[in-house]
């Protein structure tokens, strides 16, 4: 019999139904992932099932029954029973999402009261150490802020197990958490479903964490599931057009060369009416009929079932229309950025006097080379302090120590016409006050508007909008075109696409490459995400508490990786074929105000020897283009 | 010429002040977010409800504000060292129709025994000069009267509101969408209580007289001009040093930062009514000590105003001040900020066109959360001594002269009851529509 | 955390001192001595003389800042700001114009003034958390809006109306408690009751309007929906959760104002007959009387920078985020 099984489930915020008939099944001891992109209604289903759902929205229709119990109509003292109790919930943010003015311990025995057991602390103290918190009696008695990222998303999952649950649901368990951490974080949900038979409903919209974890696979496109399938199948061969696209929309070593295949213009908004098929404004596949009726579900194969009009999936690979253009403009090989021991340091204040009792270095002693023409990944996780190199590059922070020179000669403070920055966040990179128009030509008035906002493929006319009209995908574009105004010859790209969903990535890797062809533009491109490094970076540096600790040609760091850290970043990331391997570090990066004595990584490293903890490591040379930082690098 | 006008420097600002409030609504009709901020504030009927309110009032004050000298009758070009407004020229009747002292509203005769020296002797309830003249001796149709007045004057009423729904129609054609129907029930409630008032007025002192038989009516709305210019001017006046300071404090940090914190919070440990108090006590001994600076005594309660408002200003740019520099703060390190400045943008050039739009919500609440406590402050002070001049006439000098009479019995409540009514009605609507006003503006609401 | 509440005490001084040549620049510079003789001594009908007297029994006939007269270290305290300004940083305040001594006055009134406003300090704050948490638990609800309307047309009344219209009713209608006036010990529950309830109530509109929006926008945080997750009942969730957070801003900020408690307040006690020290602020700003307003000014200010020192200490006692870094 199914633990779980949700049919018709709809959500209503006002006249918009953002979820939109879901039903799916679940057998106890399987992990279902709900897969999709933002805004489609994966995270409001999970709310539903828990009857959790925001003041605005409320459940429109559909039955939820779990253990043969429909959750839909049970009283709210019964449904009290039953959240935190049979079914356990744990969320994005570890940051906010514990009381940040109760222990830990408080926090995980209300939880063991509710729901009728022993809420002593021996039983709070075993649920941390089940849980793998290190020195869990101690951590009891500490507040969330004391406890790392990583830390917190662990005792969330204590709090969840409290009640034994039979059901657990994690929604985007390990979205805010480094990549390190999120391997960690996996494993352990994994080996406490193994051990307590839980059954667990993941939400993400990593294809890599759905390979490592699911047994099966829901997709959703705009509220509802378009293709549920086991993951084997799934994997092997999606069916419905949007699977095939987010699949072929992933960047990675594959690909490059290639432009990556995109879906065009993005999610449909909440409350769009829906005559026909959903995705048929970007379905390349789309025929008359799916514009007229609602797609019929299809099941081509046993427990594979598919929402399209498609007859069956069609055979030939995706590409994306055009490789992506050859001819590197004025790629030389010599060095146009060059950046010399490059300090940051953030004075710490203390006492009567606010005396400088120490730093933050947040940067120390980074050697970075970048040709012309050429992409330089700066890979690490967060708080490496890649970003602040960034900035101190351009001039935006000023650095303690070291340099920067710009085509051999040395630069100091801001040179707008040389370097520009495209950030991270879209939604606070461009003034919501301004016109399009203006934004674009801020730093240079006489640029030609119209012609830049093509060049990012926009259309001219919209020069006359504000940035709150547009999506994601296109404020990054908008802000790319603003900082191309003043032609800089080179473009420092913080994490331009982190905030994007997949197949927007796409749209801005396939621009980004296409601007280096055409321009060429060099590009420093500070990430953590290995795959678009793989697809676009000609050199990477791999960074860890400040210092960069690998370098070399793409090849070099990501075939054949010889620190210990980039081995354990590599090996931590996910991957399509489900492939786990279990080089591993444990714990967290320590602070960059107190970096462990000799090499950095050392309390990390699988490989540390009593000599790592003394002295830093030279770089040592495995190729003209490859160094590393370590004593025992293989 | 009838008459010279007088332009008091607290009308010039109370103009400006309305200048600069039309040319907002001008500029935000153009800028798109500011077009959408206040299309909310009209489609809220709460909103719409409570700018009619307000505007009845600013309506009366502007009335009040346009002064005059009256030309003295003779040969040769004199005018009446006395100032009056518009507004006294409209209610002129109210103005010279004192009696004696204290009546109760709609009374014929007065509140007070007095020695009757006619025939007879004796004392007695004297009948008013004015107050149901026109009865003669027929006190018996007082009644018949009333209710005659009271009818015609919601006739008036009525059609007075007709016709304002007919010229108002151009302007709901122009805006349509918001909750001019709100709007139009207030003005029909505004209508119907302000007809049968002027009807009655006519005869009958309808709120009554105070101690020196001044009519309450016409007192009251005296008082409209004095709350709102307080209320309003006093933002005015410390707007400019908050907004610079705030956002040179947030923007520049360093030692800027650290001087301009330590003036707001040094201004700020001294206790505000303590301040108010001090402040006010010296500008009174300035004021005495030099009468020869003003022409005319409005004049001089006219600079003891603008003094008041000066001195609250002072004493409470120091809370917006400290928003800003906050926020400030915070939008200095947004991403768009940042590209600016990797874009080679002038700081000058950062801070007018990155964080001033973006902290201008911050401003435009402040300015209508403030109104409304500021008029409240204006009674209190004025009670207490270090508000506006003795002779002018505000809420605060109202309630302080007619709380002397609480412990007659009976009980002198009229002009307490009136001015309690007035300040009830122009507070209220001045937090409802600044509740409006925030929801619309909050950048979290827009969501 | 030692050296941060030392390092806020350092700060505090130069406040102070800021506050000591706002109002020495207030009282002194802005009107010379002169003039408040003239003043005081009705503006009219003045003699040099009579000025001259005057300015010597008070002690203003000194000069401002620097005294060439004076004899050594006497040139710099023979001078008004030292004498009227710089010894108020040992509480000598002198005394006022009638010839009494301020720091004993102030003693005196002391006690009456915090009979009053202690009970309506911690009642005042009870009952408008109270009863913004009732609204919060019924928020969105018809309760709530009508509460929210009743909290808006309080706060659009004038204080001014809630004494005059608690004196009328409870002391003129109902014979309750005497109108106005103080007595010492028990028998000043009957003089302080009215009053109390009085400021309560003509404070709780805009308090309690302001501590819900607190509540509310604490149930919009994650943690709420985890504590609703884990199964606690609504009333938990409120209780446990939202009011320990909500309180942290509600009380640290409430504390501040706990020093100036003793400076009674100014209206209250002015309409209630109470001897405490805002009727005696009242009393001194009437008969212009600038030396108490003077010493009142900087005991103010001294009580608030007093009161900053509070919160930041309450704020490490309640917060452990801030108190265990
Ligand atoms: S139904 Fe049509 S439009 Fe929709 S996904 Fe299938 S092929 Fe594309
Ligand atoms: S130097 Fe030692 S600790 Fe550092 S990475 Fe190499 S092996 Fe590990």
């Amino acid at each position: 019999m199914n633990l779980l099984e949700v049919r018709a489930l709809s959500v209503a915020i006002g006249a918009a139904r953002p979820v939109d008939g879901v039903a799916f099944d679940l057998a106890p001891g399987e992990t279902f992932a709900l897969l999709g992109e933002s805004g489609c209604g994966k995270s409001l289903t999970a709310l539903a099932l828990m009857r959790l759902l925001p003041a605005a929205a409320r459940i429109a229709g559909g039955s939820v029954r779990f253990a043969g119990e429909e959750l839909c109509v049970l009283p709210e003292a019964r449904m009290r029973d039953v959240r935190g109790g049979r079914i356990g919930m744990i969320f994005q943010e570890p940051g906010t999402s514990l009381n940040p003015v109760m222990t830990i311990g408080a926090q995980i025995g209300e939880a063991l009261r509710v729901h009728g057991g022993s809420a002593g602390r021996e039983r709070v103290v075993e649920l941390l150490a089940a849980v793998g918190i290190p020195d869990a009696a101690r951590r009891a008695g500490e507040y969330p802020f004391q406890l790392s990222g990583g830390m917190k998303q662990r005792a969330m999952i204590a709090m969840a197990l409290a009640g034994e649950p039979e059901l657990l649901i994690a929604d985007e368990p390990t979205t805010a958490l480094d990549v390190t951490i999120q391997a960690q974080v996996l494993d352990l949900l994994r080996d406490l479903q193994r051990q307590r038979g839980m059954a667990l409903l993941l939400i993400t919209h990593d294809l890599g964490i759905v390979a490592r974890m699911a047994d099966r696979i829901g997709v959703m496109y705009a509220g509802q599931l378009v293709e549920v399938a086991p993951r084997a199948a799934f994997f092997a061969a999606p069916m419905h057009p949007y699977s095939r696209r987010l699949f072929a929309a992933l960047p990675d070593a594959a690909a490059r060369g290639q432009r990556l295949v995109t879906i065009p213009g993005s999610v449909p908004p909440l409350g769009t009416q829906f005559p026909g098929c959903r995705f048929v404004a970007r379905c390349g596949d789309a025929m008359p009929v799916c514009r007229r009726e609602p797609p019929p579900w299809r099941t081509p194969a046993d427990g594979h079932a598919v929402r399209c009009h498609l007859e069956a999936a069609p055979a030939a690979a995706l590409s994306a229309p055009g490789a992506a253009p050859e001819e590197k403009l004025g790629a030389g090989t010599a060095a146009q950025l060059e950046v010399r021991g490059l300090q940051v340091y953030f004075p710490i204040r203390r006492g009567v006097l606010r005396r400088t009792v120490g730093h933050v270095r947040a940067v120390d002693g980074v050697d970075l080379r970048l040709a012309a023409g050429r992409t330089l990944a700066l890979v690490g996780e967060s708080g490496c302090g890649k970003t602040t190199v960034g900035k101190a590059i351009l001039g935006l922070l000023p650095p303690t120590g070291g340099g920067v020179a710009f085509a051999g000669a040395p630069q100091r403070g801001l040179a707008p016409a040389r370097m520009q920055m495209v950030f991270q966040d879209p939604f606070n990179s461009l003034n919501p006050r301004l016109r399009v128009g203006a934004i674009v030509a801020e730093g240079n008035p006489a640029a030609d508007v119209a012609a830049l906002l093509e060049q990012v493929g926009l259309s001219a006319d919209m020069a006359g909008r504000y940035p709150h009209e547009f999506s994601g995908g296109q404020r990054q574009r908008i802000a790319i075109a603003r900082a191309l105004a003043v032609r800089p010859p080179l473009l420092i790209c913080d994490e331009p696409t982190s905030a994007l969903d997949v197949s927007v990535q796409a749209q801005i890797l396939n621009l980004l490459t296409d601007l280096q062809a055409r321009l060429g533009l060099a590009y420093l491109f500070i990430t953590h995400n290995i795959a678009v490094v793989d697809y676009l970076a000609h050199e990477v540096a791999v960074m860890y508490l400040g210092r960069i600790v690998e370098r070399g040609t793409v090849a070099e760091v990501l075939r054949d990786p010889r620190h210990p850290y980039t081995q354990a970043l590599l090996a931590a990331v996910p991957r399509l074929d489900g492939r786990r391997e279990r080089v591993q570090v444990a714990g967290d990066p320590p602070s960059p105000a107190d970096p462990p004595p000799g090499c950095h990584f050392h309390p990390r490293c699988p490989r540390a020897q009593a000599r790592c903890r003394t002295a830093y490591p030279e770089s040592v040379a495995f190729s003209a283009t490859h160094a590393v930082s370590c004593f025992f690098a293989a | 010429m009838m008459f010279k006008p007088v332009l008091l420097w607290s009308d010039a600002l109370f103009f400006l002040l309305l200048a600069a409030a039309l040319g907002g609504v001008a500029w935000a009709a153009r800028v798109e977010h500011l077009r959408v901020a206040w299309r909310r504030v009209g489609q809220s009927r709460t909103g719409m409800a409570a700018a009619t309110l307000l505007l009845a009032f600013v309506a009366v004050g502007l009335l009040d504000s346009l002064h005059y000298r009256e030309r003295l009758p003779g040969e040769k070009e004199a005018y009446a060292v006395e100032v009056r407004s518009a507004l006294d020229a409209l209610l002129s009747g109210l103005r010279t129709r004192t009696e004696k002292t204290y009546s109760a509203p709609l009374a014929t005769h007065s509140f007070a025994k007095e020695t009757l020296d006619a025939e007879g002797g004796g004392r007695d309830f004297p009948r008013l000069k004015y107050g149901g003249a026109h009865l003669g001796d027929d006190l018996a149709g007082q009644g018949a009267d009333l209710l005659v007045r009271t009818v015609q004057g919601l006739g008036i009423g009525m059609v007075a509101w007709l016709a304002l729904w007919l010229a108002s129609a151009p302007l709901r054609r122009a805006a349509p969408g918001l909750a001019w129907n709100a709007a139009l029930v207030t003005l029909l409630a505004l209508c119907l209580v302000a007809g049968p008032v002027a009807a009655l007025a006519q005869g009958y002192h309808v709120l009554g007289t105070d101690k020196v038989g001044q009519d309450v009516l016409y007192l009251t709305l005296k008082s409209i001009r004095t709350g709102l210019l307080i209320g309003t001017l006093t933002t005015l006046i410390m707007l400019p040093a908050a907004v610079f300071l705030g956002l040179l404090a947030g923007y520049a940090g360093g030692w800027l930062d650290d001087v301009i914190q330590y003036v707001y919070t040094t201004l700020n440990s001294i206790p505000g009514v303590l301040l108010i108090a001090a402040a006010v006590l010296m500008m009174q001994v300035m004021i005495d000590t030099h009468p020869d600076w003003f022409a005319t005594s409005a004049e001089r309660a006219d600079a003891r105003l603008l003094a008041l408002c000066a001195i609250l200003g002072i004493t409470s740019w120091t809370g917006l001040c400290r928003l800003l520099r906050g926020e400030t703060l915070k939008l200095r390190e947004l991403e768009y900020v940042q590209a600016a400045r990797a874009l080679g943008v002038s700081d000058l050039r950062i801070l007018s066109r990155h964080i001033l739009p973006n902290v201008m919500h911050i401003v435009m609440i402040a300015i209508v959360m403030d109104f409304s406590g500021l008029v409240l402050a204006e009674a209190v002070l004025s009670y207490v001594g270090i508000g506006v001049d003795p002779n002018t006439i505000s809420f605060g000098t109202m309630i302080n002269t007619a709380r002397m009479e609480l412990a007659r019995e009976p009980m002198v409540w009229w002009s307490l009851a009136a001015a309690f009514v007035f300040m009830f009605a122009l507070v209220l609507a001045a937090n409802l529509f600044a509740d409006v006003v925030r929801d619309a503006f909050d950048p979290r609401a827009a969501r | 955390m030692l050296a941060y509440l030392i390092r806020r005490l350092f700060y505090a001084l130069p406040i102070l001192i800021g506050v000591n040549v706002i109002t020495f620049a207030l009282f002194f510079v802005v009107n010379t001595p002169d003039d408040m003789a003239r003043m005081q001594l009705g503006v009219k009908h003045v003699t040099p003389e009579a000025i001259v007297k005057w300015k010597a029994e008070r002690g203003y006939d000194r000069p401002l800042f620097w005294n060439d007269a004076a004899p050594g270290a006497g040139r710099l305290t023979q001078t008004i700001f030292f004498t009227k300004s710089v010894k108020m940083f040992a509480l000598d305040f002198g005394r006022a114009d009638d010839g009494r001594d301020i720091a004993r006055e102030i003693g005196l009134r002391m006690g009456p003034s915090l009979a009053v406003a202690v009970p309506v300090f911690a009642l005042g704050l009870f009952a408008a958390i109270s009863f913004a948490l009732l609204l919060v638990y019924f928020r969105a609800t018809y309760l709530d809006f009508a509460g929210v309307v009743l909290c808006v047309a309080m706060m659009s009344i004038s204080g001014l109306f809630y004494i005059i219209g608690g004196q009328w009713l409870v002391s003129k209608v109902w014979h309750l408690v005497p109108i106005s006036g103080y007595a010492e010990g028990l028998t000043a529950a009957k003089f302080i009751i009215l009053p109390v309830i009085v400021s309560v109530l003509a404070g709780i509109g805009s308090s309690a309007r302001w501590y819900r929006t607190i509540f509310l926008e604490e149930t919009t945080r994650d943690y709420v929906r985890t504590a609703r997750a884990k199964g606690l009942s609504e009333r938990l969730v409120l209780f446990r959760h939202v009011l320990r957070n909500a309180l942290i801003p509600i009380l640290t900020g409430a504390v501040v104002v706990i020093p100036t408690l003793f400076m009674g307040s100014l209206l209250i006690e002015a309409f209630f007959g109470i001897p405490g020290l805002g009727s005696y602020t009242i009393d001194a700003i009437n008969a212009q009387d600038f030396a108490v307003v003077r010493a009142m000014v900087f005991i103010g200010s001294a009580l608030y920078i007093v009161g900053l020192l509070l919160t930041d200490i309450s704020y490490t006692l309640v917060d452990p985020r801030i108190r265990l870094q």
